[in-house]
């Protein structure tokens, strides 16, 4: 292949694979989650009708990973920026969009790489999907998710200097994108007011998408489900591909 | 083959660059010296099109940095002064990455690296990472990488840097055979002045963001009244040391080596 996306997209596969202890690292947390939580909450849940918090935790932990490594990914640009690679890629000929499209394609992947890792712990811990069939569509729903956050940590990182700087934007996003989302609780009967913020959280379409996919539960439908995130990740893409064309190093 | 004419740079509140003019010809070596923060990298920015001129126009190989920066990114190499290598990549895959960006079939990619590689002597270390690699390696990479489009103009913004007085011979001397034999531009920075001296047919010093003289060595000695170039140069721009302001990428590099990479 000789495609400068493409090409852009492989370093990052690369740079990922090359480093064991950021995967290992990264999967500390949703493992803990789903100990912790899955079977901590799980008595309670099950009493009060909601069936197994396993099942109905797993998509949402599943999503977590992805929403946080494909968020974060953004900060390579700010890494290649302070270590001057950036500046290779932007004297060369190569149009900033295609540029950028690789980094999300990229990012994505890797945040998929992610999702799926995960997918296999929580079957190892007792996770039982509907049926294999639709994991597929569930990884599907995963890369979905990816390329819009990919996108809108891409588009932070266009516009900053400084790696603190990016990881205060991103952790103050990340909490209540993720909270707010029903990766932890089902979205039948919320208050109506925090129902109307759910519904704003893009995440919160992907998480249905990925729990629907999996365990055939689901609140919103598929069709919504696809139509929303797929939207919003083309917006998303345009607006980190402005940005980035704007870069001056 | 680089043509300036009335370039301005303005930052803020500081002019780095205030309206600059002149011409370098095609197989020349021309070098532009001056003190930390008198504007050669702000320069080298625009020549390459990584900044945005504030006014003033800009030609290199015939394509005007302003309208035609697709053609002038694929008329020029460049060696930054710092570095610009990918570290979790292999020296072999650093010079695939450029090729693919520079649009050069796999072939000939091949043909290209494998030649380059062999002639900077990393050959044999083509799929180490480049984070193992010395300073001096690197630097030798990155020339080899700014090679791999066959450039008309080579622009090397303190190329010599922090190296050892082997690879800055052997550098040179390679320079100056691809200048002769491929009758390729170099458009060079350096705080050395016997480089300049040496390798340079016409010299330019920039202070505080204009051009004070231009000329061949021998004709700004002459016009200094000065028996060496650096005695001309501290005649032309003062003796005070000058301050540069850090960025913060300074102060990430600073950071980078006290923890070592966090990659």
């Amino acid at each position: 292949m000789n495609s400068p996306v493409y090409i852009m997209w492989l370093r990052q596969i690369k740079r990922y694979w090359r480093s064991k202890p950021r995967i290992i690292g990264s999967l500390a947390q949703p493992l803990l989650f789903l100990v912790a939580l899955g079977f901590g909450f799980g008595p309670i849940f099950e009493k009060a009708g909601g069936g197994n918090y396993l099942e109905f935790l797993a998509p949402g932990i599943i999503a977590m990973t992805v929403l946080s490594s494909s968020l974060f990914n953004g900060i390579e640009i700010i890494w290649d920026r302070q270590f001057g690679f950036l500046k290779e890629t932007l004297v060369s000929p190569v149009p900033r969009y295609k540029i950028i499209l690789g980094r999300i394609l990229g990012g994505a992947t890797v945040a998929t790489i992610q999702g799926i890792i995960v997918l296999l712990i929580s079957l190892i811990i007792g996770f039982k999907p509907t049926s294999i069939f639709m994991i597929p569509l569930a990884i599907f729903f995963m890369f979905l998710i990816s390329i819009f956050f990919a996108g809108v940590g891409t588009s932070i990182a266009s516009k900053l200097e400084d790696m603190q700087g990016f990881q205060l934007i991103v952790n103050f996003i990340f909490m209540p994108l993720f909270f707010l989302s029903g990766a932890l609780f089902p979205l039948s009967d919320l208050p109506s007011l925090l129902n109307q913020v759910v519904k704003l959280n893009p995440l919160t379409y992907g998480v249905d998408g990925l729990r629907l996919s999996l365990t055939n539960i689901s609140h919103l439908n598929l069709i919504s489900d696809f139509f929303v995130l797929f939207i919003c990740s083309i917006i998303v893409v345009f607006i980190g591909a402005y940005l980035f064309s704007k870069t001056e190093v | 083959m680089i043509e300036v004419e009335n370039l301005v740079k303005k930052f803020e509140d500081i002019t780095a660059v205030d309206n600059i003019s002149f011409d370098v010809k095609e197989g020349e070596i021309f070098a532009f010296l001056g003190p930390n923060g008198a504007g050669k990298t702000t320069t080298i920015k625009m020549l390459t099109t990584l900044l945005v001129p504030t006014s003033g126009k800009i030609k290199i190989n015939g394509f005007s940095a302003e309208t035609k920066k697709e053609e002038v990114r694929h008329s020029f190499g460049i060696v930054f002064q710092d570095e610009s290598l990918d570290e979790e990549l292999t020296a072999y895959e650093n010079m695939e990455f450029h090729a693919v960006l520079y649009g050069i079939k796999k072939e000939l990619r091949k043909r290209r690296i494998e030649e380059l590689l062999k002639l900077v002597e990393l050959w044999e270390r083509k799929d180490d990472l480049v984070k193992h690699f010395s300073g001096g390696m690197k630097r030798r990479l990155e020339i080899a990488r700014g090679l791999v489009h066959h450039p008309r103009v080579l622009f090397l913004d303190e190329p010599t840097l922090g190296l050892d007085p082997q690879t800055r011979n052997f550098l040179w001397e390679y320079i100056k055979k691809l200048n002769k034999k491929e009758n390729m531009t170099v458009f060079l920075t350096t705080h050395y002045m016997e480089e300049a001296d040496k390798i340079a047919d016409k010299i330019a010093i920039i202070d505080k963001g204009k051009i004070v003289i231009i000329g061949t060595s021998k004709e700004i000695k002459k016009k200094t009244n000065s028996d060496s170039l650096e005695k001309a140069f501290l005649k032309l721009t003062g003796k005070p040391i000058r301050e540069e302001s850090a960025t913060s990428l300074d102060h990430m590099r600073l950071r980078k080596r006290f923890f070592g990479s966090r990659r």
